[in-house]
């Protein structure tokens, strides 16, 4: 199991070198002029120094491994240095966001709480409800409690989260005015008043990311139950005479339970690009808005680093997915 | 010779295999009752302009923002365009994005599969390939792939072709990997059975052998996520067309009305609920005939 995931970490390594290379060459690409904006009136030779002063001038290769060496080895300094009130990344240069000329971690930093509280809650949400229904439409195949399940997990599984949203916000903040369609980042929370305020405005967006997450983990749950439901060993546990709580409960719960949580692991980075729409309907200034902002203002460096982070997220919940299956089923051998 | 033909003759013909799965598709309600919609749906918006008088380009200012009428059933928008005649266009978009999207994505993802299933030497770079690509952030580099190509592709095939080939590739070569996954399976799986070993003794050529006797035994995964691709790439295209990155205003999709629609949400929340309910419907149909289909053309499964 430990050489099987050494051996993992090691060849996360080149993927996420090559995903790095692939995002930057497309990133290469693009037409847009990151001194565009800047007046007519700034004379030539004063533009191409401030493109130097982007690290524009460098050639290609250059360029991206500066960008390597920042995003690796300045900025997990610049963590240090936070955490520990050291001085190691001082006076290096940090990735920067040609948009505000201020360090993009520092940004991303900025916006993560917001992107976590509402995905993180709205993914432990949808599981939470998945869960129990994936299990009880499961043992009462065709019933009319799994008919209906199901219905309902695939109408949450076709409908697209930015019209669930949009239908929400004109029921509910158009035409009932109980939540505010807006996510009011500033918001702080400091008595009970104030969390009531950060609840009423959370439950639209989570509701939304949570039907649509919990459509799907269900229809794991139920079919990873049904395969279990038929095994020998249910027949057995029900045979010596347990009770059908501890045998459905206990004995296919946690056999059933392997595939789901990888599944689980794996949605996780999902979720994160998926709360991209999510975030944009409801306005929420996360990480998804973040990333449409700066491609539409062409910062490259921003689009870039966040972009490897999402790759970051998908390659590092992969391998927690595979570990977690090596470690929940004896039955996998990884050698 | 005449004790043969004294054997009582079976008294029902055959039954021929897509009989079989015919018949176990029509005993899923919810699949025939999905494809019988997504007909509808396809046939609404395709055959629908022909005997609607409105153009879903035509401006009559003075009737802008209308409610429901008998000239206007679904009303007219800011600048009194006809809405179900941009429906019934943003619809014709919105289905050919997705089918040839899909279309792309299955050849790629079969071609890709097979080859990696059926050649040894090729499955360890392929294999690793689509799990790069799926290790790949698909929504952020659809923006960003969107925000590229568009300039480029418009001067060259002009606005409306530009952004729709962009599209198109752009879902197609971002969706091919599970049917890669699953295809390659297969294969590896046939490759074993006797009748290919039968074949290669009569010396069957590889190609021949692909399309005589590999690609018909995997028909049916690749119907499936064909059905399953199709709603994918609508929901990617509307996605895009709602964030802005799509298609441009003058040429509706579904998401695009809904996007024009979310400004006027709390005037005219009307506008958003229809482009709204045809993707849903539509995505809701695919995916019950996927679910019927897999039922019906798994032979584990059939006839139970």
């Amino acid at each position: 199991m430990l050489t099987f995931t050494i051996r993992r970490l090691v060849l996360a390594v080149p993927t996420l070198l090559f995903i790095s290379l692939v995002i930057f060459m497309l990133l290469q690409l693009a037409p847009g002029d990151p001194m565009a904006q800047v007046p007519l009136t700034v004379p030539p030779e004063v533009k191409e120094k401030m493109r130097e002063a982007l690290g524009l001038g460098a050639p290609v290769h250059i360029q991206f491994f500066k960008w390597l060496v920042q995003f690796f080895w300045v900025e997990p300094q610049v963590l240090i240095d936070h955490i520990f009130g050291t001085t190691f990344s001082e006076g290096q240069l940090r990735v920067l966001s040609w948009q505000t000329r201020s360090p993009v971690m520092d940004i991303v930093v900025q916006r993560l709480p917001q992107t976590l509280w509402v995905v993180g809650m709205s993914y432990v949400l949808g599981v939470m409800i998945a869960l129990p229904i994936g299990i009880y439409s499961a043992y009462r195949q065709y019933s009319a409690f799994d008919q209906i399940g199901t219905f309902v997990s695939m109408v949450g599984f076709s409908v697209p989260t930015f019209f669930t949203g949009v239908l929400l916000i004109v029921v509910f903040s158009v035409n009932l005015g109980w939540f505010p369609s807006i996510y009011d980042t500033t918001h702080k929370v400091t008595d009970w008043d104030s969390f009531i305020v950060q609840l009423r405005q959370m439950i639209m967006p989570v509701s939304v990311l949570a039907l649509y997450n919990a459509a799907q983990i269900s229809r794991f749950m139920r079919a990873s139950m049904l395969d279990n439901l038929n095994q020998d060993y249910v027949r057995t546990a029900r045979a010596k005479g347990l009770g059908e709580k501890t045998v459905v409960l206990v004995h296919v719960l946690r056999n059933s339970m392997i595939p789901v949580v990888t599944v689980i692991a794996l949605g996780v980075p999902q979720v994160f690009g998926g709360a991209i729409i999510t975030e944009q309907v409801f306005k929420v200034n996360g990480l998804g808005q973040l990333l449409i902002t700066s491609i539409e203002a062409n910062d490259l460096p921003m689009v870039q680093t966040l972009t490897f982070i999402f790759a970051l997220l998908i390659v590092v919940f992969n391998l927690i997915a595979d570990i977690l299956y090596g470690i929940l089923d004896p039955r996998i051998r990884y050698d | 010779m005449t004790e043969l033909i004294n054997q009582p003759i079976p008294t029902t013909p055959p039954r021929s295999q897509w009989r079989d799965i015919w018949d176990q598709f029509k005993s899923h309600r919810g699949a025939l009752l999905g494809g019988i919609v997504f007909l509808m749906i396809v046939l609404a918006v395709f055959i629908g302009p022909w005997f609607w008088p409105y153009d879903a380009t035509f401006i009559d200012i003075r009737a802008r923002n209308q409610g429901p009428s008998w000239a206007h059933p679904l009303g007219t928008d800011q600048l009194g365009r006809d809405m179900l005649a941009r429906m019934m266009a943003g619809g014709q978009t919105s289905v050919s994005v997705g089918i040839t999207a899909m279309l792309l994505a299955l050849i790629l993802g079969s071609l890709i599969g097979v080859m990696a299933g059926y050649f040894r030497k090729l499955d360890n770079l392929l294999m690793r390939t689509t799990d790069l690509f799926l290790a790949l952030p698909l929504l952020p580099l659809l923006l960003v792939m969107v925000l590229l190509f568009r300039e480029p592709l418009n001067a060259a095939f002009g606005p409306e072709t530009g952004i729709f080939i962009l599209i198109v590739t752009a879902i197609g070569i971002t969706s091919w990997m599970p049917t890669a996954r699953i295809v390659r399976g297969d294969v590896l799986a046939l490759k074993e059975r006797e009748f290919v070993l039968a074949a290669r003794s009569i010396g069957t050529t590889n190609t021949r052998m692909i399309t005589r006797h590999i690609l018909p035994n995997v028909m049916s995964p690749i119907m499936v996520s064909a059905t399953l691709g199709i709603a994918n790439a609508i929901i990617t295209e509307s996605a895009l067309s709602f964030l802005g990155l799509g298609f441009p205003p003058d040429f509706p999709t579904w998401g695009r009305l809904l996007f024009d629609a979310v400004d006027y949400m709390q005037q005219y929340p009307e506008r958003v609920l229809w482009p709204g309910l045809a993707i849903s419907l539509t995505v809701l149909s695919v995916n019950y005939l996927g679910d019927g289909l897999r039922d019906a053309l798994d032979p584990r499964i059939r006839g139970r």
